[in-house]
């Protein structure tokens, strides 16, 4: 009986997301008691639905392109060629976990200009470095019988890398890239402060106008997707990991 | 005999050629706001230093790029990174016709890429080394120290970022001091609450998931989306508790940055108690059971020191990250350095959003490198007293 439980919840979950976005006015009695001076309870400066479509492609493309990016240096960093780069690089990894977002954000400005362009370097830039520490940790933790198995078996370097390596690492890759959605999904609000067209919005209108119902929205929303994503990423995650069991017997 | 290359020196000789050729080296604005003018490392230094400078990074660049001992590597690095710092500065007194206060001079792309160059080739250098904890805090204290000097001695004072920290000399530090106060308070208070609640978590099974759960979720509210749903129900018992107005709780400002911190930074705090409790070996404990000790003497003297460096990693994942979050305090009032950001963006005074910017970062990354040293002290003592 309790199987089924968190699987109905997250329905429920999604049933209240996209009723939300597509038609807010229905809630708008729920919302009413948190404004004053009858300020409007939802949204009116541009559609939920359009805001939040744009927010996750924002996290889409970000995420894309540092899963690229990141696995693709992090096969590099674990070559025999680009041994060297290993240590280095695990600094490097380190040291950039240290800049805060909003200061990325703010550097970008001047490089890009304002808009969605700054946003999206400042994802990039922050996704890369869980992606690329897990691909790290997946690519080097390897079964060692397995990799020599391959070796064994005649295979040539590419043949191991896509045949082996990369399907035996890739949960633990998919766990990076969870980690670094549900990341940008958040920071991605900060975007809107330099003018990106992302849920921020409604939360800094909230926030200049006083409207906790402009900001409880905005965050839920934010905040509903970034469950979702997380729980459908873990349930992909899980497979991999039963695929990859399996196929190792 | 064919000259061996280094695989980063080409790398790093590549971008350095970049930046000191292609790249302008320092803006010239002639006021704060205007766009700039572009300054090649020529153009922007007297007839002595700008061929010096030229001359010190190809020879530091070409070091880079053969297989040279470490040592030599380690001083090209320095003298490079010393000779950038010295030689900005001079840039900015040179391009300053005397007497005009408008002007604006600033580093330019060129400038940073060519830090960045060669600070990889210094954290090359260092990771090969592979410096001990207490030597790595040591090459910190230096760094600082040297940085230190050079901003008391004013050889930076031309430099745009500083005349954006004249005009506010008084509030940098007063919001300053917020930004460390809210970052550390939030800790302090997130390690007194989140402690406890993950041995609770790690002994009463039942609590666990739930509260983890719980904690997750929060993790998961946008933190301007967190520091604005916090303004009600403070503002609120600012109103109706008597006594909490005095204390300093209001719904704008720092109460609700506070709270905010504190929420985000008690997800670590616990998971990492949690994983670091259930990492004790069970021997560990049996042998403590069987000395007789108390659940109070084998929580402080076996499970709590061997679950120290897991613990202390969660630690060090709330400071750096609240000292980032702090920034967004400042869009509710609540200060610290990302009110010169967000008041930088608003005026597109880039200078004054890196008079924010700089000391975050420079923060974060001395938090990350001190708590390092100290994870790695412990987690080796901890060994060696297992052995």
């Amino acid at each position: 009986m309790k199987a089924w439980l968190p699987s109905l919840l997250r329905l429920a979950l999604v049933v209240l997301l996209v009723a939300f976005v597509t038609s807010p006015g229905w809630f708008e009695p729920l919302l009413k008691p948190l404004t004053e001076n009858n300020a409007p309870a939802i949204y009116n400066q541009g559609s939920l639905l359009t805001l939040t479509l744009l927010h996750l492609r924002t996290v889409l493309v970000a995420t894309i392109a540092a899963t690229i990016v990141a696995v693709a240096l992090a096969i590099l960093v674990t070559r025999p060629a680009g041994a060297e780069f290993l240590p280095l690089s695990r600094s490097l990894v380190n040291i950039g976990q240290t800049f805060p977002p909003v200061a990325v954000l703010a550097l970008a400005v001047p490089a890009v200009g304002f808009g969605e362009k700054p946003t999206l370097i400042a994802l990039f830039l922050y996704g890369l470095l869980p992606i690329f520490e897990n691909a790290l940790t997946g690519l080097t933790t390897l079964p060692a019988n397995v990799v020599e198995a391959a070796r064994g078996a005649g295979m040539t370097g590419w043949q191991r890398l896509t045949k082996v390596e990369l399907p035996l690492s890739a949960p633990i890759i998919l766990g990076g890239i969870r980690l670094s959605v549900v990341i940008s999904l958040a920071t991605a609000t900060i975007g809107s402060t330099v003018a990106a067209k992302t849920l921020g919005e409604v939360i800094i209108a909230g926030l200049l106008s006083n409207n906790l119902a402009f900001i409880l929205q905005g965050g839920l929303i934010v905040a509903a997707l970034a469950v979702l994503i997380y729980d459908g990423l873990s349930a992909i995650e899980r497979y991999a990991a039963r695929r990859m069991g399996r196929e190792a017997q | 005999m064919t000259p061996r290359f280094d695989k980063l020196g080409v790398v790093i000789a590549a971008i350095a050629a970049y930046a000191a050729f292609a790249a302008p080296f320092a803006t010239f604005r002639a006021n704060r706001i205007v766009p700039g003018q572009a300054r090649s490392i020529l153009e922007a230094l007297p007839a002595t230093s700008g061929p010096l400078l030229l001359a010190i990074v190809i020879v530091a660049a070409l070091i880079a790029l053969l297989r040279t001992p470490l040592v030599l590597r380690l001083a090209a690095g320095v003298v490079a990174l010393a000779a950038l710092a010295l030689l900005i500065g001079v840039a900015g007194t040179f391009l300053t016709p005397a007497g005009n206060t408008f002007v604006r001079v600033s580093p330019a792309s060129g400038f940073w890429i060519l830090i960045f160059a060669f600070t990889l080739l210094l954290a090359d250098v260092l990771t090969r080394f592979d410096l001990s904890p207490r030597a790595r805090v040591g090459v910190l204290v230096v760094a600082a120290v040297a940085i230190g000097l050079l901003l008391i001695s004013g050889r930076w004072d031309s430099l745009s970022i500083l005349k954006e920290y004249t005009n506010r000399a008084d509030s940098f530090w007063a919001e300053g001091a917020k930004h460390i106060t809210l970052a550390l308070g939030s800790l302090a208070a997130a390690v007194i609450v989140g402690l406890p609640l993950g041995i609770l978590c790690h002994r009463v099974e039942k609590l666990r998931a739930g509260v983890l759960n719980v904690l997750n979720i929060i993790q998961t509210i946008p933190s301007i989306a967190l520091f604005g749903l916090l303004i009600a129900p403070l503002g609120w018992i600012a109103v109706h508790v008597p006594g909490a107005a005095a204390l300093g709780i209001r719904g704008i400002g720092t109460a609700p940055a506070f709270v905010a911190l504190f929420l985000y930074s008690l997800l670590p705090v616990v998971a990492n108690t949690v994983v670091g409790l259930a990492g004790v070996p069970r021997a560990a404990n049996d042998a403590a059971r069987g000395m007789g000790m108390t659940d109070r003497q084998r929580l402080f003297g076996v499970e709590f020191p061997l679950a120290l460096p897991v613990i202390l990693t969660g630690i060090r994942i709330v400071l750096v990250q609240n000292i980032g979050l702090a920034t967004i305090a400042a869009l509710i009032g609540g200060g610290g350095f990302g009110v010169f950001v967000f008041q930088g963006v608003g005026q597109t005074a880039m200078d004054l959003v890196l008079l924010g910017a700089v000391p975050t970062v420079a923060l974060a990354f001395a938090a990350a490198i001190i708590l390092d040293a100290v994870i790695e002290m412990t987690a080796t003592r901890r060994r060696v007293e297992t052995a």
